[in-house]
């Protein structure tokens, strides 16, 4: 196949990781693109100083814009998580940042515990899930987020209207 | 630079126009998805652009200023037909030497490189390329032209889902890498969803969609709710398409995404797909772009110019 040739003639993979789409997700490209960096990035498969795929390779892979790849960079480097060198390609800067990890096995406990109650309620997984959806609109609703654009999302962001509900659940 | 700007374009073959009143100033750099029914006048604007073809009416110049079909604009453009013309009988390097001779424009050593990582042999004869090969042949002959436009017109028809990914691929690389502009036709919407920044729909040869992926995706939003209240929700709003049940009914409106939609409905984006069906359903809808403020790069759509069928 052309793409694993194309692969092979860099010398080496630019990046520990390579970019995998989830047609059923339902999520923007670029959103899945960010949240994979993120989760690569938790899960320890990338760490700082790692380079991230190159847009060329991402989008020979993917079959997807360029414009998609680059959006997903600009925002993990807004957020401080990457940096672009200029002739060499994006890098990962940063951890994730503002909730530390302890802090998220936490509120995932938290989590657990009504997930726990609403199952003894007689709640199945989609009642569960549509009551946590609809509660998570009202609530940034009730916040002032717009629903349907996350609020990390620069305004006037090309791509950002496609980033409904990006703003998931960690 | 816009890679095409037509007014009021129009052919006529005898009696009946195959486009009409065709306006669009389309922005460069970008991958454009030319979609739409069978007929609808698709293969006519692209051969109108590519100079094959001259106009009944109307103008059209395409890369900033060149007439379509000049010299200059032959030069800077690549187009690959429908059928992927190539010399079946010839091997693939007289193949590429054939193409070497009749263009100015030639860069040889891009040509070897793609064939090699493509593991097409150069002894090989055409005819006995499968029609992934074919396809990528043609693509690498037009690309080694060096062209700032690639027009291509239905390049995944024939092909296996496969050999459509790599096609896919391949021309979004050359994007990623020279920064060319595309114009693609196609009917294989999941494909272009991905790669398009932005989309025409064509409709009975005329133009009925046109603007941004990301804008028309973020100006449109499906509604689901009470049937009762359909008529009245159709009258505050923009309705391209809607779908009535006995007590619920899904309206695909116009609307901002950050419109949270009105009480008791439901609202959720929608994807290309799903956008390019509803307005193929209601052929007398039109989304096009509105009075552009800030140049022809930014083609709006102000909620005024919606259309209810």
């Amino acid at each position: 196949m052309v793409i694993d040739k194309e692969a092979d003639s860099h010398s080496r993979p630019s990046s520990p990781i390579q970019f995998q789409l989830d047609p059923g997700s339902g999520l923007p490209t670029y959103v899945q693109l960010i949240r994979q960096v993120e989760h690569a990035l938790r899960l320890g498969y990338l760490k700082p100083g790692d380079q991230l795929p190159t847009v060329k390779e991402t989008v020979a892979a993917l079959a997807i814009n360029p414009n998609t790849v680059l959006k997903a960079y600009r925002d993990l480097e807004t957020r401080g998580l990457a940096v672009g060198r200029p002739g060499q390609g994006t890098f990962v800067d940063g951890t994730l940042g503002k909730v530390a990890l302890p802090q998220l096995a936490a509120l995932r406990r938290t989590l657990l515990t009504w997930l726990g109650t609403a199952a003894e309620a007689g709640l199945d997984d989609d009642a569960m899930d549509a009551l946590f959806s609809s509660a998570l609109r009202d609530f940034s609703r009730s916040r002032g987020g717009s629903a349907g654009a996350p609020a990390r999302q620069a305004p006037g962001d090309r791509r950002g209207s496609r980033g409904d509900n990006a703003e998931g659940v960690a | 630079m816009t890679i095409i700007d037509c007014a009021r374009l129009g052919k006529r073959y005898g009696r009946s126009w195959a486009l009409r009143d065709c306006s669009l100033a389309i922005p460069g750099g970008q991958f454009v998805a030319l979609v739409g029914p069978n007929g609808a006048g698709k293969t006519t604007l692209l051969q109108i652009a590519v100079g094959l073809i001259t106009p009944t009416e109307g103008t059209v110049t395409v890369l900033g200023c060149e007439a379509a079909g000049s010299p200059g604009a032959l030069d800077r453009i690549a187009f690959v037909a429908q059928d992927a013309p190539l010399y079946q009988n010839l091997p693939v390097g007289d193949m590429l030497r054939v193409a070497a001779h009749m263009n100015q424009r030639w860069d040889p050593q891009l040509a070897r490189t793609r064939l090699a990582e493509l593991a097409i042999p150069q002894r090989q004869k055409v005819a006995s390329l499968s029609g992934g090969q074919q396809a990528q042949l043609a693509l690498t002959i037009a690309l080694a032209r060096r062209p700032e436009l690639l027009v291509l017109d239905e390049p995944l028809a024939m092909l296996d889902p496969l050999a459509r990914h790599d096609f896919m691929a391949a021309v979004l690389a050359a994007v990623a890498e020279d920064g060319l502009s595309v114009i693609m036709s196609s009917h294989v919407l999941a494909e272009l969803e991905r790669a398009a920044d932005y989309l025409i729909l064509v409709s009975k040869g005329r133009i009925q969609v046109a603007g941004e992926v990301d804008d028309l995706l973020s100006h449109h939003r499906l509604l689901t709710g009470p049937t009762a209240q359909t008529d009245k929700q159709a009258e505050r709003m923009s309705v391209v398409h809607a779908r009535r049940g006995g007590s619920q009914s899904h309206l695909l409106v116009r609307a901002p995404a950050a419109d949270p939609g009105p009480a008791g409905w439901e609202s959720r984006p929608v994807g290309l797909e799903e956008l390019v069906l509803a307005y193929l359903r209601e052929p007398g809808v039109a989304a096009l772009p509105g009075p552009t403020a800030d140049g022809p790069s930014r083609a709006t759509i102000g909620p005024s110019k919606g259309v209810r069928a």
